[in-house]
């Protein structure tokens, strides 16, 4: 275990470690000996090593010393990277050197020294400039040794030479003061990444020539490629296809391209289109990244460019670790307290959880611990505490859990309910149910009863819960670190079918609930995609088919959900669900919804709704035709909306005119209560009046031809009830209760 | 799912005496509602009465589980108890064993327990009796049979087998599929 592996380790590690240390200062004794002597054998030793990068094609060359910044930049390190915030800084600093109080002096150091040392250097030509580096270097180090390797340009900017670069210039220092110089040179390099850009956007415009050759190599380099942000033209988009791809090349023209798309009046290209900059964007994107166009364009529609790009950095790395703590069987502090024994590095997760804690690294399996076995925590994302959170399951209710495997929201539940009550797990793969049983029965939960039916019969088997989850299957697209393959697997038609498949998982959730429930009538909605087709929309479905209203999740951190969407525009409400992003939150892609279930009728029914989408075939819930014959013709249209009216112009032929009556007198009841509760009154008045009258024209039409003008008819009528006075209302109102009673 | 026959709560009931002794009384006459055990394909479920109604909605081929899984009846109709019924067994075990924190991990893969593993041990454990066993730390981490009395132990050398094991929690990953 890890107590056993702990000394082992540390047996190996220090020894070797400390040998090596000893050597390298030796050697480096060694070399600053030998290096007084001779001198010149040492500068032609990096003469030598700069020949043999000048060689190489001179474009790729500087890049690779640009580009290792960038890498380096997104590792998990570095999460400040992850954060849209500093990713504006240098779109705002366009303005360069002057601005940049930030600028390090190490770089003015070098600028000053590169100018009194290399002037020569400056005015010679490509083929001259070795030399006059050489000569440059010389100057330097007589100079002083601290400032030089600032000079050398490959030790300033990349990591490899850098090593190299120190023992020679830094032979006077302690290590530890070269440790810390080295960072320094990190942070600093970090930062001229982003500054680069913008002197050399500068200096080109003022038309110099001269002054390229004073800067460091790798700005020259840049200079060099791409001076100022030029859209490649259709040519050279050709020639690239044909070209072995360059990614570095490829990632510095989406952070220019960034950079100018975010600054677009005063940055853009005479006579270049947006649309422009934006197909070479999301060229390069999915190039970069590897996704396929598909996703690439639909992650475009959700963030602005410049967030998107930390979006799909944060996809490639990993989230941390979670587990969450067993309440039922130990505490937080004593889990904590026992697995740092074994040899885990943890931290609790947030002040938004009491249980959740994120282990860092371990030297045992989390996954193996007797503790783990023993039932005391759970591994789980952070994001998947929070439908739960949201959900806030009471002592003694019945939950469903609609979709459970691998039990991790399951059992977080029966801890909140300490057990009591009943929660029902479902999940519709039997094999995946395995695990369910494991799990439910490692962490001592005694009160579910797991099945597994086809969450869409679910309202069938049983009914009447008081809350229920649904962590409805979808696309993944908020996961892709753990599964890269949803880069590229997915297209349209599986968003279509998962949204599809929600929206039917979402009806039956809420026909499972209890509206009449004391504590609960809860819903909570949640997936693990960050499409707007499978969250918003879902529950904006949800919202027009059945009687719920969205709640506040009581989650006091993530995004707002979209109310609109390009040109699609959901219910104002939809802002109260949340949504959460890897970059911005450091957990897995998801959305939360909460919805409260207020009447346990069922609005209406039509057989098929395709108003929201073309592809939903026909629901599987068929209204039974109401018995109670259809009175009057106000009694059939109250219950009919307009969306209704849609749906049978769409379905065309399918509904004949006797079944569009039978679904017509379908519940006037429900409108009649909500007319009670007066807060849709409005609303349904006039989607009542507007019915009536197409009711009526239905009836002196035949079937087919009258849906062909319903459209038409439609349009007017909506004018028309936009004029709905008072009195008509009234009216109306009075009909109604005739009719009720 | 089933309410037990006699013979079959008779042989549960004998089984689970081993470990728990007269304390199964406890198990069944419970304060906080009414407890029973059913039989769902072969196997022993302890649930409350209260979620068994709410079970009875289920059709018997897609109920997976209800309650807690005590064990099993194998085809020649012994009792088996399975690793999930640890979480009652536990608290009300007659006879305990202590490991060591060395010899916890063997344990838990499935290994007798040694004498050079054994920490503690309740005074006068007969020998084949069924034992409840636990880390020092007193996490229960399964359950077998001593082969030893507790004066015998005292006395036998460090690799004998002290315990014989018969489920530990590593199951809960070993055999997932078998659980249920």
């Amino acid at each position: 275990m890890g107590r056993k592996l702990d000394p082992t380790n540390k047996v190996k590690r220090g020894p070797g470690r400390k040998s090596r240390k000893q050597k390298g200062a030796e050697t480096e004794i060694a070399k600053f000996l030998v290096d007084e002597e001779t001198e010149p054998k040492r500068l032609s030793s990096r003469a030598r090593k700069r020949a043999a990068k000048r060689t190489q094609p001179s474009v790729p060359a500087k890049e690779e010393a640009a580009k290792k910044q960038p890498q380096k930049g997104f590792t998990d390190e570095n999460s400040e990277w992850l954060k849209p915030a500093k990713r504006k800084r240098p779109a705002d600093e366009s303005d360069g050197e002057e601005d940049s109080d930030s600028e390090w002096e190490q770089e003015e150091d070098e600028e000053g020294v590169v100018k009194g040392a290399g002037l020569e250097a400056e005015k010679a030509d490509e083929d001259g400039e070795e030399e006059g580096e050489e000569e440059e270097e010389a100057g330097g180090d007589e100079d002083s040794d601290g400032d030089e390797e600032m000079v050398d340009d490959y030790g300033a900017t990349d990591d490899s030479s850098e090593g190299e670069g120190d023992d020679a210039d830094g032979e006077e220092l302690l290590p530890i003061e070269r440790a810390a110089r080295k960072q320094k040179k990190l942070e600093a390099a970090m930062e001229q990444e982003s500054d680069e850009d913008e002197e050399e956007e500068e200096e080109e415009e003022e038309g110099s020539g001269s002054e390229h050759a004073d800067e460091e190599d790798t700005v020259q380099a840049n200079i060099d490629e791409m001076d100022r942000f030029k859209l490649p033209d259709a040519e050279d988009r050709e020639k690239e296809g044909l070209l072995p791809l360059d990614l570095q090349s490829i990632h510095q023209r989406i952070k220019d391209n960034v950079d100018v798309l975010s600054n677009f009046a005063s940055k853009r290209e005479e006579g270049k289109e947006r649309a422009d900059y934006l197909s070479l964007l999301k060229k390069d994107l999915s190039t970069y990244y590897s996704y396929n166009n598909f996703l690439i364009e639909k992650l475009l529609d959700i963030f602005p460019v410049s967030e998107l790009i930390d979006f799909l950095e944060a996809n490639e790395v990993h989230r941390p670790v979670t587990i969450r703590t067993n309440t039922l069987k130990t505490r937080r502090r004593d889990l904590a307290q026992a697995l740092i024994n074994r040899g885990v590095n943890l931290d609790p997760l947030g002040k938004w959880s009491k249980v959740g804690l994120v282990i860092f690294d371990s030297s045992v399996p989390i996954g193996a611990t007797p503790e783990y076995l023993a039932g005391q925590y759970m591994l789980q994302g952070a994001s998947s505490l929070l439908p739960v959170m949201a959900l806030s399951p009471q002592e003694g209710e019945s939950v469903l859990d609609m979709s459970c495997a691998p039990a991790g929201k399951t059992t977080y539940m029966a801890q909140l309910m300490r057990n009591t009550g009943v929660i029902v797990a479902n999940d519709a793969s039997a094999e995946r149910l395995k695990s369910v049983v494991g799990n439910i029965h490692r962490l001592g939960v005694t009160n579910t009863v797991i099945c597994n039916y086809d969450g869409r019969q679910f309202p069938k088997v049983m009914g009447g819960f008081d809350r229920v989850l649904l962590d409805a299957p979808c696309s993944g697209t908020g996961v892709i670190s753990k599964d890269p393959a949803v880069k590229t697997s997915k297209d349209e038609s599986d968003i279509q079918r998962s949204a599809h498949l929600q929206k039917e998982l979402i009806l039956s959730a809420i026909d499972s609930l209890n509206a009449e429930s004391k504590t609960g009538g809860y819903l909570v909605y949640c997936t693990c995609s960050i499409m707007v087709e499978e969250n918003e929309w879902v529950v904006d479905y949800a919202l027009k088919k059945r009687n719920v209203k969205l709640v506040p999740t009581g989650l006091d951190f993530g995004k707002e959900g979209f109310t609109r969407f390009k040109e699609r525009r959901f219910h104002p409400s939809l802002r109260l669900s949340r949504r959460f992003y890897p970059h911005s939150h450091n957990m897995d892609g998801f959305f939360v919804a909460k919805l409260k279930k207020f009447s346990n009728t069922v609005p209406t029914l039509p057989p098929g709704e395709p108003a929201e989408e073309e592809t939903v075939p026909a629901e599987t819930e068929t209204p039974a035709p109401s018995k109670e014959s259809p009175k009057n013709p106000g009694s059939k249209g109250k219950a009919k909306k307009p969306l209704k009216v849609k749906a049978d112009i769409a379905k065309g032929k399918v509904a004949t005119n006797g079944a569009v009556a039978k679904k017509v007198a379908k519940k006037p009841e429900a409108v009649l209560k909500k007319i009670k509760d007066g807060k849709k009154k409005p609303k349904v008045a006039k989607e009542g009046t507007e019915t009536v009258k197409e009711v009526k024209a239905e009836e002196t039409n035949e079937g087919s031809k009258f849906e062909k003008n319903m459209g038409k008819k439609r349009k007017t009528l909506m004018k028309k009830t936009n004029r709905l006075g008072k009195n008509k209302f009234k009216k109306f109102k009075k009909l109604l209760k005739k009719e009720v009673a | 799912m089933r309410p037990l026959t006699e013979d079959e709560t008779k042989t549960m009931f004998e089984k689970l005496s081993k470990y728990i002794g007269e304390n199964i009384k406890l198990l069944v006459d419970r304060p906080d509602g009414t407890y029973c055990f059913r039989l769902h394909n072969d196997r022993v479920y302890y649930v409350s009465e209260k979620i068994l109604k709410l079970a009875t909605n289920i059709s018997r081929d897609k109920l997976v589980s209800v309650g807690t899984c005590f064990g099993k009846f194998t085809k020649t109709q012994k009792f088996r108890l399975h690793i999930t019924a640890l979480d009652f067994l536990a608290p009300y075990a007659k006879f305990k064993v202590w490991v060591k924190p060395g010899a916890e991990q063997s344990f838990l893969y499935g290994n007798h327990v040694m004498k050079s593993g054994l920490g503690r041990i309740t005074e006068n454990t007969a020998q084949y009796q069924g034992v409840v066993v636990y880390s020092m730390a007193d996490v229960p981490l399964g359950f077998g049979v001593a082969a030893k009395t507790t004066q015998e132990c005292r006395r036998v050398d460090p690799m004998s087998i002290v315990v014989f094991h018969q489920a530990d929690i590593g199951e809960f990953i070993r055999s997932e599929d078998t659980l249920t």
